[in-house]
């Protein structure tokens, strides 16, 4: 029974505009590929470390593979010949196109079911490896039990992975349920994924396979101590999204922020790489039971909160379909939305709140992801904290699942120790407190709450349909989200698309997208 | 004291203010009382409540109360402490480097350029460097603006354009000798090791480079800029927390005009 009297027909056919607009994208996204997929093919067979320059090797082997111009044909297809014509590993392959002492393309072409065979070999065995990743995580949240009511979401952002580690178990001990390592800046930019443990960033934390591990490990420990399972968050956006994910699956992340649409309008990401990147991404975080955040949110932090929502929406309804394409199931996909209204609007909470009911009865098994007030966060602490319980309410009771705190130091410094503690303090006051208020409460009919769901709602029905008429990539092009503006081959990461040939090779799509099904 | 209700003693304050001590106001004049609070990479306990204690001493705090004390984790305790600060200042000697200038209105700013510079201005923005956060230059130059003042975008004569995040100093460069800029706008807001300074600096220094930093209004915003931090990179003016459009568009058509930029 919907409390805001949600108009059926009207989600029907913004769902079905949503799917048409995903689908023609996706005929666009299947008949390529990318520098970035082709990099992840190669760290999902095994490839890692840095060459002599510190050029990380899935790098090395595609770059030799773009410069011979024949990365259409995929590098599964260049690895599996030399895997059956030398004898040797992935890893050892790419370690000889280092040194300069191997080139892919002039190798004799060896049996073709050879071929395949081997690479399908080596690509289960990582499969196989994601797989007890998920089930590690599965049997941890048995045993523990998982959290029943909104998952406490904080970031640590030193720039050091050690120092982290150390702000991630305090934020753990205080109550928190998920630690996002925030990147650091510009790395959404960089075509390739630095190596090890690092100890500078700016605003962030790399991310890198290393660090993932070592925070994984340190979430793991205090787990155990709490008796609570201790999700990891990172960032699987920009030009190595499908590389992030691969890291993140085979380092056990549970979230990983994952979105094209939040890459093209922020990042000025060429649209066709990133959506691309995406589909690829999604694969395998939805394999690897990564629950994927999208970051409609971030529209508020340009355009007006009020007079956009609808675009969040219709943000919502895209980002849910091409998850779907990608095997990702609903239950992992925390869509997202921010609490980012003027507070010197007059009756701005029920607006917020009508935005969050309307989310949580529209999808109702995604685990929503609700971002907290910045925009209007001040540097006055105590109007700040006061923002953030009003937020706090929203989500307890309109059941928000991945809840990012508010910090009442939003707009002066990343978060001290105490910042975040005082966060977490008011949250789990709020939500103790009005536990159950959102089951107790209806909404008065024909009252603000409907009309601004009914508004809502409707704008968003007509803007996926011109959406639809449109297609994505030219909707991009005239400014519709956020009021930015991409070209469809403006951005960065175009030239490291590249249209599949008819012997491309991925071993990965078919057992990713099969394992999921059984 | 007013009641008297709690404080039995007879504390001597001063009861005039005198502007060269000047302390700060709990609630009486001169009563000196802030709060601080504060984190200690100690166990939480009376060994840790007195460490608080004798820090707010330290800090110039007279009688430190610790209102509240709480562990964090093992070795992490949060504490608020009150106090009395036994320092004052003297306000009527301080000097402070603002920018200076009339506000003008978004329309007065539209009929000062007609009147004295009578052309469009162009003004290019951008938050450069490894920066990837635009809500400053955004709240500045957006259409839309920030808390009800209007951004540069919609000044009938301004014409304005906001390159985003993550522009390297070379491109905004580039764009600025391409367009013929006349004011610059650069927003710093995420920064981590002083890197806004270095990168503030780079460009002045490409400015020079160029030959042009004397044909333009520089201008950089952010919330750890002050005009005084400003002023010593290099640049005309420094726009910290609080400061909108209009307070950036008058100043920078009153400079174009002190300087003659035509």
């Amino acid at each position: 029974m919907s409390k805001v009297r949600l108009d059926l027909e009207k989600v029907r056919a913004a769902r079905g505009y949503a799917r048409h607009i995903a689908e023609d994208t996706q005929k666009f996204v299947e008949a390529h590929t990318t520098v970035a997929v082709e990099r992840t093919v190669l760290r999902l067979l095994g490839v890692d470390g840095v060459n002599e320059e510190g050029i990380p090797l899935p790098n090395v082997v595609v770059d030799h593979l773009k410069e011979k111009k024949v990365l259409e044909n995929g590098a599964a297809f260049y690895v599996g010949n030399a895997m059956a014509s030398l004898k040797l590993s992935p890893m050892e392959i790419a370690e000889e196109v280092a040194k300069g002492t191997l080139d892919l393309t002039k190798l004799p072409l060896a049996d073709a079911f050879e071929r395949s065979l081997l690479i399908k070999e080596k690509a289960e065995e990582m499969v196989q490896r994601i797989k007890e990743n998920r089930q590690v995580r599965e049997e941890k949240l048995d045993a523990f039990g998982d959290k029943k009511g909104p998952y406490l979401y904080v970031i640590v952002a030193t720039g050091n992975i050690y120092a982290d580690i150390v702000q991630a178990k305090a934020a753990a001990k205080q109550g928190a349920d998920i630690i996002a390592v925030i990147r650091t800046t510009g790395q959404s930019l960089l075509d390739y994924v630095p190596y090890g443990a690092t100890t500078e960033g700016f605003g962030g934390t790399m991310a890198t396979q290393e660090n993932f591990r070592l925070m994984r490990e340190a979430l793991d420990e205090s787990g155990e101590e709490l008796g609570r399972y201790i999700r990891l968050c990172n960032y699987c956006s920009g030009l190595c999204m499908p590389e992030i994910a691969a890291m993140g699956a085979m380092e056990r992340l549970d979230v990983m922020l994952n979105d094209a649409l939040y890459g093209i309008l922020f990042r000025d990401i060429n649209m066709k790489r990133t959506l691309v990147d995406q589909y690829f991404s999604r694969a395998i975080n939805g394999y690897a039971g990564v629950i994927i955040n999208t970051g409609e949110d971030n529209y508020l932090t340009t355009a007006d909160a009020y007079e956009e929502a609808h675009t969040v929406l219709a943000s919502q309804f895209i980002n849910e379909q091409f998850a779907l394409k990608a095997g990702l199931p609903e239950e992992q996909m925390g869509l997202g939305h921010a609490f980012e209204m003027d507070p010197s609007l007059k009756n701005g909470f029920l607006y917020e709140l009508a935005q969050a009911q309307m989310a949580r009865e529209i999808f109702p098994k995604a685990p929503l992801k609700y971002m907290p007030p910045t925009k209007f966060m001040t540097g006055d602490i105590f109007k700040g904290q006061v923002q953030n319980t009003l937020f706090n309410m929203v989500t307890i009771m309109t059941g928000q699942k991945l809840h990012l705190l508010g910090m009442m130091t939003e707009a002066i410094h990343t978060p001290f120790l105490s910042d975040r503690a005082v966060a977490i303090e008011n949250a789990a006051y709020i939500f103790n407190t009005m536990e159950d208020f959102g089951e107790e409460i209806e909404f008065k009919k024909g009252g603000i709450m409907e009309q601004r769901v009914e508004q809502v709602l409707s704008e968003t029905v007509t803007l996926l349909k011109t959406i639809q008429e449109e297609g994505l990539f030219k909707t991009l092009e005239t400014g519709k989200f956020a009021g930015i503006k991409r070209p469809q081959d403006g951005g960065k990461g175009l030239q490291g698309v590249v249209k599949k040939s008819a012997a491309y090779e991925n071993p990965f799509f078919e057992l990713l997208l099969d394992g999921r099904v059984k | 004291m007013s009641s008297g209700l709690y404080s039995k003693t007879q504390v001597n304050l001063d009861e005039k203010i005198d502007l060269r001590k000047i302390k700060p106001y709990g609630d009486t004049l001169n009563d000196g009382k802030v709060q601080v609070s504060f984190t200690l990479p100690v166990e939480d306990g009376d060994q840790a409540v007195e460490a608080a204690k004798l820090l707010a001493k330290k800090m110039g705090l007279e009688d430190p109360l610790v209102a509240h004390h709480k562990a964090l984790d093992k070795e992490f305790t949060f504490f608020v402490v009150y106090g009395s600060v036994g320092h004052s200042v003297n306000y009527e000697d301080i000097h402070v480097e603002a920018v200076g200038g009339e506000v003008l209105s978004m329309e007065e700013v539209s009929a000062f350029i007609k009147e004295h510079i009578g052309r469009k201005i162009r003004v290019l923005g951008a938050s450069t460097g490894t920066d990837a956060h635009t809500v400053g230059i955004d709240a500045i130059m957006n259409m839309k603006g920030f808390a009800g003042h209007y951004g540069l975008e919609r000044y009938e004569m301004l014409e304005a354009l906001n390159m985003g995040s993550q522009v390297s100093n070379e491109e905004f460069v580039e764009k600025a000798l391409a367009l013929n800029a006349d004011v610059l706008l650069v927003s710093q807001t995420v920064t981590q090791k002083n890197v806004h300074i270095d990168n503030l600096v780079h460009l002045v220094e490409l400015l020079e480079a160029e030959g042009i930093r004397d044909k333009v209004v520089l201008i950089c915003g952010g919330p750890r800029i002050s005009h005084e931090l400003a002023k010593e990179l290099g640049y005309d003016a420094g726009f910290g927390p609080g400061k909108y459009a209009d307070d950036v568009a008058s100043f920078a058509v009153h400079e174009m005009v002190r300087r003659r930029i035509e």
